[in-house]
């Protein structure tokens, strides 16, 4: 293991480590920010519909000879607005509209790619991210977008929250419901663009959406949500990209998908945690203190209950009824009565 | 402001000749109503006959197709004074697809007295506190919403409109789904505000445990009122007797899905 350690040691030395690293840090903090708010909204799928617009976005910058990151933002960015105005429009419901944008976005992106000369090959790596190949100035965008996307969704908290929340009531409570969906549009487009060189444009959401579903196995408020979900987001990203380029001294391993499979693992333990932790709040809720309608007596009773003897003790009023067996047992002298 | 108030008189609601259409459908007609301060007005109707849209268009959520409505004497288009008025509005439930606590919940509602990238001041956190008192659930503050009842979460959607401090209340249908005990717990805090003076307009289909409080019930019907009032069995024979059994009615919008579907033959 020593060796592996100087291997890794020497490799964040690479100045093309550092800028990934850079990259993943920006990207891991940013993106569950825009998450919360989408799955708030029982939206975790506009990232997804978002990254497919944006490939027609690269595509155009391709076309056109110019930056793809600058198309894709613009692009991504018309249409996120796009599918909230859809969204706000009519009964059709955002998966619709979401569906429609899917297509158009990947057909698009991938027929403007042929017209422009270039192989799909080339589109590779703004699908399933290329983080090690960034240069001075994309991690430069990075940065900037990222950070652009933390004032927005971390400044705007309340109002983003309570627009999510309940766009009826903000509308009533004097907010422009409308200009916050778009703002969180565009942030949501900016965050796909920011994301696109990490995790590419086919994974983007994961790195939004993944974390946010892992942080509320646990909490019960948004606020410990989103600052959970920024920090497993961060590890993960951070994380995949060290496993991904350790491992590349053994197997050809991409950091894109090491990232989302390691943002998914933590998913995978902290569920059985959170399902565990939500059944017990649930049995050990207090029953209501109402008094039964008989005395009925616990026949063939040889058990004797007591803190310790495994059956969970839950409050009834002024005392404790055991629970086994579909039964409440409630101690009444030397017997137990069926409560 | 003050002077401007005493030439406005008392009145906080005014609806001249209001029509409301959906999708070019006229749904409400003719509505003319005057709600004074301290009033507590209870809209009741079948389903289907105008109640959640009048409040709706009260409001400002709905447009108006013609008349004029105004809320403290200013004309709803010019009216942005939004922190004296509160809305709650008719949901399932107040969870939503990210954990969120009870406290958070009833925070967002001090919005309206918010300014942009200000944290909550301490009279802030006050009024929060208030709210929760006066629904009953201020030990609940640190939980989730969506492991409190579904009238517990009434409530706390009653004291996140508390929170803003209003003068005028709308609430549509805050009773609906609410079991007995929790209707009452509703009927105490609701009877609390209107003590301190606030104006409250509730869509109800029935009033049960707020029988009490109500001092005026206008009664819709297909989209026109047909009774204002004082409520029923003060000194009028109850005006709404019997709708319960009445033929269901058709909703607003008749069910339309594709151009060659012709409405209502099922």
């Amino acid at each position: 293991m020593p060796l592996v350690d100087a291997l890794l040691i020497d490799l964040l030395g690479l100045p093309f480590m550092q800028r990934a690293l850079l990259a993943a840090v920006f990207t891991g903090v940013a993106a569950p920010v825009v998450g919360a708010y989408l799955v708030q909204r029982r939206l975790a799928l506009m990232g997804d519909g978002i990254g497919h617009v944006a490939v027609t976005g690269v595509a155009l910058g391709l076309l056109t000879g110019t930056s793809p990151i600058w198309a894709a933002v613009i692009v991504a960015g018309l249409g996120a607005i796009t599918i909230e105005l859809i969204r706000a429009q009519g009964r059709t419901g955002g998966d619709l509209a979401l569906a429609l944008l899917f297509y158009g976005g990947i057909a698009g992106g991938v027929l403007i790619t042929g017209i422009a000369g270039q192989s799909p090959q080339v589109l590779h790596e703004y699908l399933f991210g290329s983080i090690s190949t960034l240069s001075t100035h994309d991690v430069a965008v990075t940065l900037g977008l990222a950070a652009v996307v933390l004032l927005v969704g971390l400044g705007l908290l309340p109002q983003l929250f309570a627009v999510a929340h309940d766009g009826e009531f903000a509308q009533v409570a004097g907010l422009n419901v409308r200009l916050y969906n778009i703002v969180v549009a565009v942030i949501a487009a900016i965050t796909v663009t920011v994301a696109m060189r990490t995790v590419g444009l086919l994974l983007v959401s994961a790195l939004m959406v993944v974390p946010v579903a892992t942080a509320q196995q646990l909490t019960n408020s948004f606020r410990t949500t989103l600052i959970a979900a920024m920090a497993l987001g961060t590890g993960a990203s951070v994380g995949g990209l060290l496993l991904s380029a350790w491992a590349s001294y053994h197997a050809r391993i991409s950091p894109g998908p090491t990232i989302v499979l390691l943002a998914l693992a933590c998913f995978v333990l902290t569920w059985p945690l959170g399902a565990w932790l939500r059944r017990r709040r649930r049995l050990l809720t207090p029953f209501p203190d109402s008094e039964p309608a008989t005395h009925e007596v616990a026949d063939g009773h040889p058990h004797t209950h007591s803190d310790d003897c495994g059956h969970p003790a839950i409050p009834h009023g002024d005392h404790v009824d055991y629970v086994h067996d579909g039964h409440r047992h409630a101690p009444h002298g030397s017997h137990y009565d069926e409560h | 402001m003050l002077t401007h108030r005493h030439t406005q008189g008392d009145g906080v609601v005014a609806v001249r000749d209001g029509a409301v259409a959906i999708a070019g459908r006229p749904i409400l007609r003719g509505i003319d109503l005057d709600v004074r301060r301290g009033e507590f007005v209870a809209l009741l109707g079948p389903n289907g006959s105008g109640k959640s849209t009048l409040i709706r268009a009260l409001t400002g959520l709905r447009p108006t197709a013609g008349g004029s409505v105004s809320l403290f004497g200013t004309p709803l288009a010019k009216f942005h004074d939004w922190p004296r008025v509160g809305f709650v509005p008719q949901r399932p439930s107040a969870a939503s697809g990210v954990p969120t606590s009870v406290w958070e919940v009833v925070a967002s509602g001090r919005l309206t007295r918010r300014r942009l990238f200000r944290p909550l001041l301490r009279h802030d956190r006050a009024a929060i506190r208030d709210a929760l008192d006066v629904v009953g659930l201020a030990d609940r503050a640190r939980d989730g919403v969506s492991t409190l009842s579904g009238g517990q979460q009434q409530r706390v959607l009653i004291a996140r409109a508390l929170a803003g401090e209003p003068e005028l209340l709308f609430l549509d249908e805050p009773t609906a789904g609410v079991d007995r005990a929790n209707q009452e717990a509703l009927a105490d805090a609701l009877g609390l505000l209107s003590r301190r003076g606030a104006t409250i307009i509730l869509v109800a289909h029935e009033l049960g445990p707020l029988e009490p409080l109500v001092d005026r019930v206008v009664m819709m019907r297909d989209g026109r009122i047909v009774y204002d009032g004082p409520p029923a069995g003060r000194d009028h024979a109850h005006p709404d007797h019997g709708h319960h059994h009445d033929a269901p009615r058709p909703d607003h919008l008749p069910q339309v899905s594709g151009p060659l579907d012709s409405p209502g033959a099922r």
